[in-house]
């Protein structure tokens, strides 16, 4: 091991860990690390994270950069991924919301329940606000973006499009 | 062991569809579908992953995924038939996407009152992520079918081609029904899902102005007992030949 890294400890350097598909929001702040537990005697961090989407190719970036923080402070950390309670973009942080309306993604809503019957189709009449300039005059151009989490939409006042975080 | 077998299909429903809707990648009418179906493709694949590991648990041989999705042969897998099918036009894969996503959210919401822990998880999971799956289906159906003269034939023609694919779906078959019956990674038998399921289907095919086949004159079965389908052979050598060309390899 070389030079122990002191800055941060290393619950705060795992907490800090950006997202890699949205880098301005921190794993904390989304929602995904669930736990850290730190056996100082041993040196040992186990930390519980959630992925967003069942099928979320971010799960084994973001277990090696907490290997690689803990490892830094002289850590060993176990990272174990837990599917159940599933994540809700209501775990989200208002903090991280902000940060990724800063960034031009539109922050997920509160998630509607009663989505349970049948469901009859319709084009969705939901309001997301346009991040860049504020109208809730936007109309979705897809129902999936570039990555699980987010959709595509279009600004109908300012004519940008951005993403939309999901709302799940 | 039937526990173990049933959660093999399923994991193997998922996994071949997977496979088939990434080939949309590059090939759909516009660069919008690529993604959603490579997003949808990658939920699939999310839930095999979650639940190969544990059948190799349940079934005591401590297999993980890969042995499961790279190392087995045709006569292994035990997904339906509909998964299988080769890629047709854009509107026969609504049609398939459409009744396989809502017969996931039935089944996904049946798992998510499963007592085994990692079972329940992938359901709890997973049924936020079919819904919107299904969402999107229909969404397409209903745009074809009420669409222009060539869309609506087009979808229903997608229509009648699926339909003899979907009642394997639905098949109470031994190991569905022994492993209702052991409690517990098995809650509702695949027979029960499919009146929810069928109405949801009907609905949109309504919305759409489309009509509901007339019972098919053949129906697919086998699947569930390894027995599949000429174009699943030239899918598991589309998916499985790096792995087993490298046997071993990591990186």
């Amino acid at each position: 091991m070389s030079a122990v890294i002191t800055d941060l400890s290393v619950v705060e350097a795992i907490s800090r860990i950006p997202d890699p598909e949205v880098p301005v929001i921190s794993i904390a702040d989304l929602g995904i690390l669930r736990s850290i537990e730190v056996d100082e005697a041993d040196h040992r961090v186990v930390v519980t994270i959630t992925p967003t989407y069942s099928g979320c190719p971010a799960m084994e970036a973001i277990t090696s950069r907490i290997v690689f923080e803990a490892d830094r402070r002289g850590y060993a950390a176990d990272v174990l991924t837990r599917l159940s309670p599933a994540w809700t973009t209501d775990w989200m942080s208002d903090e991280g919301k902000e940060a990724l309306r800063r960034f031009g993604i539109a922050p997920p809503g509160p998630v509607t329940h009663g989505h349970t019957g049948p469901v009859a189709v319709s084009l969705q009449k939901r309001v997301v606000t346009c991040p860049s300039c504020g109208s809730d005059d936007t109309t979705e151009i897809a129902h999936f973006g570039s990555t699980a989490c987010k959709a595509l939409r279009r600004c109908e006042s300012c004519r940008e499009p951005f993403d939309e975080f999901k709302a799940i | 062991m039937a526990s173990a077998t049933y959660l093999l299909g399923l994991a193997d429903d998922a996994l071949i569809y997977a496979q088939r809707l990434g080939e949309w990648m590059t090939n759909a009418p516009q660069i919008e579908e690529d993604m959603a179906l490579g997003n949808i493709a990658l939920d699939l694949l999310g839930q095999a992953r979650a639940l190969y590991p544990h059948v190799g648990e349940l079934d005591g041989t401590g297999r993980g995924e890969d042995d499961f999705a790279m190392l087995r042969y045709e006569r292994e897998f035990r997904n339906v038939h509909l998964v299988e099918q080769e890629r047709g036009d854009f509107a026969q894969e609504m049609a398939r996407l459409l009744w396989f996503s809502a017969y996931q959210v039935e089944l996904h919401r049946s798992l998510s009152g499963a007592t085994d822990e990692v079972v329940r998880g992938v359901g709890q999971k997973a049924v936020k992520e079919v819904r919107y799956h299904l969402d999107h289906a229909q969404q397409w159906v209903v745009r074809l079918g009420d669409g222009t003269d060539e869309s609506h034939r087009r979808m229903q023609a997608a229509l009648d081609w699926v339909a003899p694919y979907v009642d394997e779906l639905f098949d109470d078959d031994p190991v569905s029904v022994a492993a209702v019956r052991e409690g517990s990674v098995g809650v509702h038998s695949p027979a029960s899902l499919r009146p929810a399921v069928q109405h949801v289907v009907e609905l949109t095919v309504s919305q759409a102005t489309l009509t509901m086949p007339d019972p098919p004159a053949w129906r697919s079965r086998g699947g569930r007992d390894g027995i599949h389908s000429r174009p699943m052979g030239y899918l598991l050598a589309e998916l499985q030949h790096i792995a087993r060309s490298h046997p071993g390899a990591t990186w």
